[in-house]
């Protein structure tokens, strides 16, 4: 309990601490020092506005997300490249909402920007009202198939990694 | 340099420059607005992401000590290419909402 | 090898940002002249990078950083600015 008081964004905290040393090159003892005195620092400094992110629960499946997410990134630039190249009147573009299953703004953001990234399509709005994700498609010949995709690539994983 | 080395940052600036080439094309060729946003947020941040990569390499290979700090504009760039395209998405829909409400 | 593959980069890239110019120019909508620029700035950071592997200089490095933050920061101003007349409420 002490721990939660000390530290309350445990994967913030890693996440700042990493970027600094990247950032500065981890050149020396003193910067990695004030690396870290930020990294202990600046949660606090968020918790007014930004009181109940989620929590990193599962951190082995998100690391195996991170590393799924590079590979899809890689084929989808692919087939991004031959559609662009390729004959224009062939392709389907299609705005197609997916119905989410996660309650989590922060989740949200970060499965629209994984959609942004990987297959075609671009994340455009999501209604937190009804908790739908719209999505633009390049290609999108079957949308059923594409909102399938999404729930069970994507949202699926995520809902893991943060328990919502 | 290590032949190894040499090849993996070549083929990575050759990467690079060409998924940025093949981005701006979509950009240019595209027939709408949402169609094009596609190359830019996808291939084109790709492209700069194996550019950051490929300088991390050669500089940790040519020079002492590790330079890591290409990896922060690479994480930087993989962060702000979504939200910058679901802005530009979200004011594009905002104006053609405009455009249909007006009367012609 | 190395040497080369730069120099066909730098000829890519320049050719991307022609085209990103075109697209600047043409339009039509403003949106279209806000990606455009968007990725005008990216390319540039992409060649800043390039630049600095040729020069084997880390140097260039903090000039790409600035760019690829203020950049974002323009991109998303302007677009705010499109959606609600304003930039700061």
């Amino acid at each position: 309990m002490r721990m939660r008081r000390l530290l309350p964004r445990p994967a913030l905290s890693l996440t700042l601490f990493l970027l600094w040393a990247a950032l500065t090159n981890a050149a020396s003892l003193g910067s990695l020092i004030l690396g870290a005195l930020l990294a202990l620092g600046l949660p606090f400094a968020v918790l007014p506005f930004w009181p109940d992110a989620p929590r990193l629960t599962r951190p082995a499946v998100a690391l195996k997300f991170a590393a799924h997410i590079a590979w899809d990134m890689l084929l989808a630039n692919w087939a991004v490249a031959r559609r662009v190249v390729g004959p224009v009147a062939k392709l389907h573009p299609a705005f197609v909402d997916v119905p989410l299953d996660l309650r989590d703004p922060f989740a949200a953001t970060v499965l629209g920007s994984i959609v942004s990234l990987t297959p075609g399509t671009v994340s455009i709005d999501v209604d937190r009202d009804r908790w739908v994700l719209q999505v633009h498609a390049l290609d999108a010949p079957d949308p059923d198939a594409l909102i399938r995709q999404i729930k069970q690539h994507y949202e699926a994983p995520i809902r893991e990694i943060f328990s919502c | 340099m290590n032949p190894l080395v040499e090849f993996l940052v070549t083929s990575l600036v050759l990467l690079g420059s060409l998924f940025a080439l093949l981005g701006s094309v979509g950009l240019a060729r595209l027939p709408d607005f949402f169609t094009r946003l596609h190359g830019p947020t996808k291939a084109t941040t790709l492209g700069v992401g194996a550019m950051a990569l490929a300088s991390s390499v050669y500089f940790t290979a040519t020079q002492p000590g590790f330079s890591l700090h290409e990896i922060a504009v690479m994480v930087f760039l993989f962060i702000t290419a979504p939200v910058s395209a679901h802005l530009l998405a979200k004011a594009a829909l905002h104006r053609k909402a405009k455009k249909d409400d007006e009367p012609h | 090898m190395l040497n080369f593959a730069i120099e066909l980069g730098f000829v890519l890239i320049g050719l991307a940002m022609l085209l990103n110019l075109w697209r600047l120019v043409k339009g039509p909508d403003i949106t279209d002249r806000i990606l455009a620029l968007d990725t005008l700035n990216i390319n540039a950071i992409a060649l800043l990078v390039l630049f600095g592997i040729r020069a084997a200089s880390t140097a260039y490095f903090e000039a790409a950083l600035i760019l690829a933050a203020m950049g974002f920061v323009a991109t998303i101003a302007l677009c705010k600015f499109l959606l609600r007349g304003d930039i700061i409420e």
